[in-house]
């Protein structure tokens, strides 16, 4: 049945696919982010309760969950590195791990943002904060320990099990950050969930999302290519094209 | 039987040695011999299931080794250049314990220690003896060992004449009762040329 | 291969776990009880952790009786994380890591003998030096006995996630803040529980939910992270 991907496990092959891809990429993102940024921000509905502060809301939730998605394919991406020994799924935990952190930074920051004009504070220990503030060191974690290594190979194994560590534990700290959530808290109600949307909220939330999977797509097959030019330096094939690029 | 098929071993991306080939039958004395850096060691640790190669699958008697770890692990006897020999237990300790590790009788250290000149030392803090001695530590395992495959690492190092003549000895009687051996050394082997073979690395450059 | 002689072998196999496992523990507690220090430092570590909060606090009773549970919790992690450097780094510069993975018996039971022995020399001692540095932290009386379970039962996960941490790092130079960032998200369910099952102790409520979680995640380490050990391990000595 997966007899389609095969060809797919040769760098090369890969490398020149992905060069494909990118440009799509990279025109979708623009296009759903555009048209799904300027309609949220201006003419998408104001929340009655929160006003114009709630729009931050169609930042903070795609890059909270896209934050929580990532780390989950990163961690596919481990399990078939360790399982089949496919070398490309090793060099793709590299390329992934930056950019989940840097969206589970953006939604901190988002948050932080939101929390400022609906409860007066930068920060508040609510149960999904804390668990994308945990989830960050999960990410600096793996980013730290690839780049502790020297040889690339070795570093993207120890970073995949780190990776799957990771994976089982997120549930386990998820479930445990908002039962302690509800042990401690404050007299004011303080959660960032989402309130019933309504239709003409949902569309530009959608937008977005699609937008910002985009985004994703493109940024980390940006850097999966760097990653397979590095772990493939010393191949003909690489040479090759470093001439004709260098030529050009 | 050991067998390499295809092994390629790249080591911070450099290509130590590509789609390397070849078959050892019972009985052999193999040297693996190049230049320093070469990847001798590198070579030894993957035909040891320590390192994965990039590429390609080591075999003993047909199974592959990675994916039959404990049989192989019994099947192996890996001496490398650390002598794996912990300085805050005695003597007889270590050796105990490297036996024992090995499903062999621990009771049997004492002795053993006798056959590499380390009688009289039996209760002496390892860390109170000299990396010579460290190695005959490790080495004497090679007395009692049943494994049918050897692999070893600069056997030889630190080692007196007297001592490298009974090894060559000792590994010349486990290949003739069907064993093997694998090492690398940079010195000369006392064995006649026709009892041992040579499988050479070169150093690449590219 | 005959049904008899796989039972033999079988019958063998499951002697010769309990054997190794004996062997490996025996083998380690000996190596650190004649490292005095190794085993001492961290108890140390532990008691002037705990000193240093009430100096910086202020020694009003009812704000520490209030955090103690917090603050025995986390200077039991912080004293683990210290002495979690001695569980491979040693084996692996002298070469004894790579034998004991090339040892005929399974990588997982060497592991776990490896980790409860340096939890009977490193969290053993916190379990008894915990209450009277909760008596210095006027813990109410009803929590002492919870607090000695928590760490009875909290200690050994402890050592097991930290142990992987440990595997992932001992073959990097200065490996040892790179484990405290790798190995303390772990320690948060653990942490959040178990402080959880004090206080509620000391409120005379029912604390039994909480210590079934802690003792689910032993098990949980017990049986899962020995594998992640042994896969790190291999990586680390590659």
């Amino acid at each position: 049945m997966w007899k389609w991907l095969h060809p797919y496990a040769n760098p090369e092959v890969t490398y020149h696919f992905n060069n494909k891809l990118i440009p799509w990429f990279l025109r979708l993102s623009v296009a759903f982010l555009g048209i799904g940024i300027v309609w949220a921000l201006l003419f998408a509905p104001a929340d009655y309760q929160q006003g114009n502060s709630f729009r931050i809301f169609y930042l903070h939730v795609p890059a909270a969950s896209l934050s929580l998605g990532i780390y989950v394919g990163m961690a596919i991406a481990a399990l078939v590195s360790l399982v089949w020994q496919v070398r490309l799924a090793e060099a793709s935990v590299a390329s992934i791990a930056p950019v989940g952190a840097v969206f589970t930074a953006m939604a901190l920051i988002t948050g932080a943002a939101w929390g400022r004009p609906t409860w007066g504070t930068w920060w508040i220990w609510d149960a999904r904060l804390t668990t994308e503030l945990i989830l960050l060191f999960l990410y600096l974690g793996v980013i730290a320990l690839q780049n502790a290594f020297e040889d690339k190979a070795l570093a993207s194994k120890a970073a995949s099990i780190l990776a799957l560590v990771g994976v089982i534990n997120v549930p386990i700290i998820k479930y445990s950050v908002e039962w302690w959530n509800t042990l401690h808290q404050g007299s004011t109600v303080s959660q960032l969930g989402r309130p019933s949307m309504t239709a003409d909220m949902f569309w530009p939330f959608l937008v977005c999302f699609i937008g910002f999977i985009f985004l994703v797509s493109w940024l980390v097959c940006r850097r999966f290519q760097t990653e397979i030019l590095q772990r493939n330096a010393m191949r003909p094939w690489v040479r090759e094209l470093v001439m004709k690029e260098g030529a050009k | 039987m050991l067998s390499a098929e295809g092994l390629t071993c790249i080591r911070e991306e450099r290509i130590l040695f590509d789609d390397l080939n070849f078959e050892i039958a019972p009985g052999e004395i193999v040297q693996i011999e190049g230049p320093n850096g070469a990847g001798k060691t590198s070579l030894l640790r993957i035909l040891a299931g320590l390192s994965q190669p990039y590429e390609g699958c080591v075999r003993f008697e047909g199974k592959k080794i990675l994916a039959n770890r404990e049989w192989y692990n019994s099947q192996l006897l890996y001496i490398g250049h650390t002598a794996g020999v912990k300085g805050e237990m005695t003597a007889q300790e270590n050796l105990a314990f490297n036996l024992a590790l090995h499903g062999l009788d621990a009771s049997l250290a004492e002795e053993t220690l006798a056959k590499v000149n380390l009688y009289g030392f039996e209760d002496a803090l390892a860390s109170h003896l000299s990396a010579g001695q460290h190695r005959r530590i490790a080495l004497a395992q090679l007395w009692q060992s049943k494994a049918k495959l050897w692999i070893l690492d600069e056997p030889f190092t630190a080692i007196d004449k007297k001592g490298v003549k009974t090894l060559e000895q000792l590994l010349l009687a486990h290949a003739n009762n069907g064993g093997i051996v694998v090492l690398t050394t940079h010195q000369d082997l006392h064995i006649a040329d026709d009892l041992y073979r040579k499988i050479a690395l070169a150093y690449r450059f590219v | 291969m005959t049904t008899e002689s796989i039972a033999t072998i079988n019958q063998e196999e499951s002697l010769s776990y309990r054997r190794v496992f004996m062997l490996i523990l025996k083998r380690d507690l000996t190596i650190a009880l004649r490292h005095r220090d190794d085993v001492f430092n961290p108890i140390l570590f532990f008691i002037i952790v705990v000193t240093l909060f009430p100096l910086s606090i202020g020694p009003e009773s009812n704000t520490l009786a209030r955090i103690a549970p917090g603050v025995i919790w986390v200077a039991a992690v912080l004293s683990t994380l210290l002495s979690l450097d001695r569980l491979f780094k040693s084996d692996h510069a002298d070469g004894s890591l790579e034998q004991l993975l090339l040892s005929p018996y399974p990588t997982f039971v060497i592991v776990q003998a490896k980790i409860i022995a340096h939890w009977l020399l490193t969290g053993v001692p916190l379990i008894f030096i915990a209450p009277v540095l909760a008596l210095l932290l006027n813990l109410n009386q009803n929590a002492y006995g919870v607090l000695m379970l928590t760490l009875f039962i909290g200690t050994p996960v402890l050592s097991f996630i930290g142990a992987i941490g440990v595997a992932l790092t001992v073959g990097i130079k200065k490996g040892g803040v790179l484990l405290s960032l790798l190995v303390l998200p772990l320690y948060i369910p653990l942490l959040i529980f178990a402080t959880s099952a004090i206080d509620t102790a000391t409120m005379n409520l029912p604390y039994g939910g909480q210590i079934a979680i802690i003792a689910a995640l032993f098990f949980g380490a017990f049986s899962l992270s020995p594998f992640a050990i042994g896969a790190a391990l291999r990586v680390s000595t590659n």
